[in-house]
C-alpha cells in the first residue's frame, strides 16, 4: 500500500512539468487588459463550455514577453509594416497610406470580424485576400505570398488596431455555408495519424503532447511572433504546419479549404480579444 | 549596408535621485555573422554591430563590444543610476561605418 502511495506520488510530481500560471492575467503595457478566458458561444454548446486564450497555455517568461511592447518582437515587424503602408509600390503610384491614410483609424476593428463575407467578391475572405485585392487591383502592384513575410507583417500592424477588441465573427448569413464547411474540416481526421483539429484542441486542450502544451488552438493572437522561428506566423502556415503534423497534406495557404477553416477557427474564439501580435513558442 | 537599421530605446520619464532605473536597448539588425554561405557558396560579409554605448551626461555608463556569435536584433537591459536630471545618449556602431544614435531624458524630482 505504500509502494502504491509512493508510485501515485511520484506520478503526480512527474505529471507536473514547469507550466504557467494559469491564472495569470493579461495586461499589456500597465494597462490593456485582455480577456483570456470567456464563456463559449454559443455554438460551441456540447463540446466547449469555456475558451482559453493561447496565452494561458504559454510558460511564465514567454507570457510575460507579451506583456510590454518593448519586450514584444512582434513589434519590431510592426514597425517595419508601417514604413512598408506608406510606401508607393506598384503601377499606380500609391500606397496603402494614399487611400488608407492612417491605420490607427482605418483599420481600426477590422481584425475582429474577419474573415468575413466581401459582397463584391461574393466569397468569405481572410485579411491577407483583401491586402492583396488591393495591391493588385488598386495599387498595380504584385501580390504577396498568401503566408509570407511581408503579409504577415501587415497583417500585424491592421491587427494591432483591433488589440482589445472582442472577436465577433458573422457566422450566418451569406457567411454560413463556408462556416458549415470548416467545421466538417475542424472535426475530419487528417493524416497519416490520423488527427483532427478537435483530437488535440477539443478533447485534449490542458495536456500535454510529449513536451507541448496543448491549447485550444485559438487564433485571437494571430499573427503570432513564434520563438521557434524568430518571426511572425500567419493563421494559414499554423495550419499548414498542425496539417504536416498529422503526416498530411495540407491545403493550399489562402485556398478555400484553409479560409473555411479560418472561419471557423475564429468563431470558436467569439468572446475572446483580439491579442495580436502576441508571442508564443 | 544593413538596411532597416532601427535603434528603440526605453527609459524612464522620472526617477528619485540616486536611483537605480532600468533602461532597455534594441535595434533592429541583421547581424550577419560572416560565417555563412549564399546560395551560390560564396560567404555572406560579416555585418553586425560591433560597439553600444550609453553615457549619461558625459560619463559612461555602459560600453560593450559586440561579436559576431550575438544574434539579430541584438537587446540590451541594465541599470544605471541616476544622480541628476539629464540626458541618456545611445549609440551603436555598425561594421559599415555608420554610427546610429538615440537620445532619451530623464527627470529627477
Amino acid at each position: 500500500m505504500k509502494r502504491l502511495h509512493m508510485a501515485l506520488l511520484a506520478a503526480l510530481v512527474s505529471a507536473s512539468p514547469v507550466l504557467a500560471d494559469e491564472e495569470a492575467e493579461l495586461v499589456i503595457n500597465g494597462d490593456l487588459h485582455i480577456v483570456t478566458r470567456a464563456p463559449a458561444a454559443p455554438h460551441l454548446e456540447g463540446h466547449l463550455d469555456e475558451v482559453i486564450s493561447g496565452w494561458v497555455f504559454r510558460s511564465d517568461e514567454t507570457q510575460a514577453l507579451q506583456m510590454d511592447d518593448f519586450d514584444n518582437p512582434g513589434m519590431v515587424f510592426v514597425d517595419r509594416a508601417m514604413e512598408v503602408w506608406n510606401t508607393v509600390d506598384g503601377s499606380e503610384g500609391k500606397s496603402c497610406a494614399s487611400c488608407h491614410n492612417d491605420p490607427a483609424e482605418s483599420m481600426k476593428g477590422i481584425r475582429a470580424v474577419y474573415p468575413k463575407w466581401v459582397e463584391s467578391a461574393k466569397e468569405v475572405r481572410g485579411i491577407p485576400a483583401q491586402v492583396n485585392d488591393c495591391r493588385e487591383n488598386r495599387m498595380g502592384a504584385k501580390p504577396w505570398k498568401y503566408e509570407g513575410n511581408e503579409m504577415a507583417e501587415m497583417e500585424a500592424l491592421i491587427t494591432l488596431q483591433s488589440r482589445g477588441m472582442t472577436v465577433d465573427v458573422a457566422i450566418d448569413g451569406p457567411a454560413q455555408s463556408t462556416w458549415e464547411r470548416g467545421k466538417e474540416i475542424y472535426y475530419t481526421r487528417y493524416g497519416q495519424l490520423e488527427l483532427s483539429c478537435a483530437n488535440c484542441h477539443e478533447n485534449n486542450f490542458g495536456n500535454m503532447i510529449r513536451a507541448d502544451h496543448l491549447s485550444q488552438g485559438q487564433i485571437n493572437g494571430f499573427p503570432a511572433y513564434r520563438l521557434k522561428n524568430t518571426k511572425l506566423n500567419t493563421v494559414h502556415d499554423r495550419f499548414k504546419g498542425c496539417v504536416r503534423d498529422t503526416r498530411g497534406v495540407p491545403f493550399k495557404p489562402g485556398g478555400a479549404e484553409f479560409t473555411a477553416l479560418e472561419l471557423y477557427v475564429a468563431s470558436r474564439g467569439n468572446g475572446l480579444m483580439i491579442e495580436g501580435p502576441s508571442v508564443r513558442n | 549596408m544593413a538596411s532597416g537599421v532601427k535603434p528603440r530605446v526605453k527609459v524612464p520619464k522620472t526617477a528619485a535621485a540616486g536611483e537605480a532605473v532600468v533602461i532597455k536597448t534594441l535595434i533592429s539588425h541583421e547581424m550577419e555573422s560572416g560565417q555563412r554561405k549564399d546560395k551560390e557558396g560564396k560567404v555572406i560579409p560579416r555585418s553586425i554591430i560591433n560597439r553600444f554605448t550609453c553615457d549619461f551626461n558625459g560619463q559612461n555608463v555602459i560600453d560593450v563590444t559586440l561579436e559576431p556569435a550575438i544574434s539579430t536584433n541584438p537587446y540590451f537591459q541594465f541599470e544605471a543610476t541616476v544622480p541628476e536630471t539629464g540626458e541618456f545618449v545611445f549609440t551603436w556602431h555598425d561594421d559599415d561605418g555608420s554610427v546610429y544614435e538615440d537620445k532619451q531624458s530623464i527627470t529627477v524630482g
